[in-house]
């Protein structure tokens, strides 16, 4: 899985070029490039507040860029909404997890389908044929889902009453269920312990095999970071500062210095 | 939060057992057989609550946007049919679906500026909206509102020439099917991918555009629909009364209806019902106590928030019959 397999240029499913990301007097990303290839695993690292957030904020639609441009699957996408990004093909999570708390886990990957499905509101009030069929669809694609995390035993269960971990697998559940091409995932190690760890990562080795999906993903855990990536880009203060396979990355003198400082004098 | 005991509490207020709207439809129907014409009245204006609490339910209940102006909603559907109907003598069941549409029409006009506002800011707009539409009516727009004594004459519905609806048991009838009807869309809806995205937007609504849905666009349906049944509800007021005039439309309206889906429960349609009940019934059955039945019914209300603050009947979720994948796992926890 180590081995570096960075394909040709036309593999590349998103692409960013020059973006950048003004908050009041805050670069906060400033003319960032980043392309991910189709079917790899590529971690987006750097200290707190290099941008790795913006970024990905960029990407799915909440932030629309001050510059550049953002093309997904050979399509410009930049400034688009969240919704219709998704649609697109990216589907993401978040840091801090946002279910929808006092729904179901079922329904709330149900949700995640809702893109993929054209319901309108009179078939939905008179239960047309062509609307059960659809409902019908939409359950059992969740149920795969909730399956396949195995979250299944707690379907009827509220979002908010499952455990942390539970709940990260649930919103990773929710994004797949979008019928997603990449996902985006803000930190999915973030607060889990040892063990639950090491399944997410089992978890998104078997997804990245089984399924036509490419991963993006910020990561602070490096255990994480060189045991799946297969690609690694550091970001520090809004700027690209390396990118390369995992174990370059590890040793690079760049990348030591942006999370454990510069040498004395220069501030 | 729920578990053990309290969990076992909570069940026999959130599930709904088929007898119950069995019971509750067998109910509506023999009892204007059994009442006097006051008594069925006051369960007409309990449909009427019942049918704008559905309406702003919608609002708030389900996409969890403050709507303190839902009386402008229902003033514009009352106003629509009075003066088509006292003008060019349109009958009042073909006004139906046009004090809908217009409810409906407008809605989407005021809404589509102010959508993207979020909790109080929203709630201060609409307060301001649902004010400047009764204080245009006041002040008799092209002559057309009557001003503050609103406008008279409005006609019976009429089925058919020989079948008019003109008495208290037919009206009360009209507007308990009217009901009725709502009721049976709105759990369809409920239970579609509409339902669950107005739920997802009101959860969290970052996470609601992130996982694929058209924020603005369902927060705008929940407005036009909301509206539109608030406008049927004033089509039949307008018809019952026979007149319509401000005064009916003010913002203490929009307070009962905001009060109706807190007391019930957001998005739980039995709940509505208790809540529209508890909002008509209470000042009638405290009536002998005139002076303090606003004291006793604002105290009811706090202690109602201090003790159930879900509300009285909140939506019990997980409609859904799980098949296959559960039986597996032996059915788990229920």
């Amino acid at each position: 899985m180590a081995m570096p397999r960075r394909l040709a240029d036309n593999d590349v499913v998103l692409k960013t070029t020059g973006i950048t990301k003004i908050f009041g007097g805050l670069r906060a990303v400033s003319d960032f490039d980043l392309s991910v290839h189709k079917g790899e695993i590529l971690s987006l690292i750097g200290p707190n507040g290099a941008g790795k957030t913006t970024v990905f904020n960029v990407v799915t639609g909440i932030y629309s860029p001050e510059h550049g441009d953002v093309v997904f699957l050979g399509k410009k996408i930049t400034g688009r909404k969240p919704h219709s990004i998704v649609s697109s093909g990216i589907a993401r999570t978040f840091q801090n997890i946002r279910l929808f708390p006092d729904m179901t886990c079922l329904e709330n990957i149900m949700a995640g389908q809702h893109c993929r499905a054209r319901s309108g509101i009179f078939s939905s009030v008179f239960r047309t044929p062509a609307m059960r069929r659809e409902e019908e669809r939409i359950r059992t694609v969740a149920e795969q889902r909730i399956a396949q995390v195995e979250l299944a035993p707690f379907a009827h269960e509220l979002a908010k009453n499952i455990a942390y971990g539970s709940q990260r697998m649930l919103e990773i559940a929710r994004a797949l269920a979008t019928e997603p091409r990449l996902l985006v995932l803000d930190e999915p190690s973030s607060g889990l312990n040892p063990k639950e760890t090491q399944d997410l990562m089992s978890f998104l080795k078997r997804l990245i095999a089984s399924e036509d999906l490419t991963i993006l993903l910020i990561e602070h855990d490096m255990n994480v970071v060189m045991g799946i990536s297969d690609w690694v880009v550091v970001m520090d203060e809004g700027k690209k500062i390396a990118e390369g396979i995992p174990d370059a990355i590890y040793n690079n003198p760049d990348v030591i210095e942006a999370y454990l400082g510069r040498d004395e004098g220069e501030a | 939060m729920g578990n053990g005991k309290s969990a076992g509490l909570s069940k026999l207020f959130t599930t709904t057992p088929w007898y119950v709207p069995v019971l509750f439809s067998a109910l509506v129907v023999i009892y204007p057989f059994f009442a006097t014409d006051y008594f069925i009245d006051i369960a007409f204006f309990f449909g009427i609550y019942a049918l704008l609490g559905l309406s702003l339910n919608i609002v708030l209940g389900e996409v969890g946007l403050f709507d303190l102006g839902h009386a402008g909603f229902y003033a514009i559907g009352a106003y629509v049919t009075a003066i088509l109907n006292t003008r060019y003598q349109i009958p009042i069941l073909a006004l139906l679906p046009v004090s809908a549409l217009a409810a409906g029409l407008f809605a989407y006009l005021v809404c589509s500026p102010i959508i993207h506002l979020k909790g109080d800011y929203l709630c201060i707009v609409t307060i301001g909206m649902g004010e400047i539409v009764r204080l245009a009516l006041i002040n008799n727009p092209f002559d057309l509102t009557g001003g503050p004594n609103g406008v008279f004459g409005v006609d019976f519905p009429k089925l058919s020439p020989n079948l008019v609806i003109d008495s208290s048991i037919e009206y009360y009838f009209l507007v308990w099917a009217v009901v009725g009807l709502s009721i049976l869309g709105l759990i369809s809806l409920q239970h579609s991918r509409i339902g669950r995205a107005w739920n997802c937007i009101r959860e969290d609504t970052v996470a609601a555009g992130a996982t694929g849905i058209n924020v603005r666009h369902y927060k705008l349906l929940a407005f036009v629909l909301g509206a539109g049944l608030a406008g049927v509800a004033g089509n039949i007021y307008a018809s019952k009364l026979m007149c319509v005039s401000p005064e009916s439309f003010t913002f203490w309206e929009s307070c009962l209806m905001f009060c109706i889906v807190l007391i019930g429960g957001m998005g739980s349609i039995p709940g509505v019902l208790i809540g529209a009940a508890f909002i008509s019934l209470f000042p009638e059955i405290f009536r002998p106590f005139a002076m303090y039945r606003m004291l006793v019914f604002g105290s009811v209300m706090i202690v109602m928030m201090m003790v159930r603050p879900g509300g009285f009947w909140p939506r019990k979720r997980g409609g859904v019959a799980f098949r296959s994948l559960l039986e597996d796992t032996g059915n788990g926890n229920a």
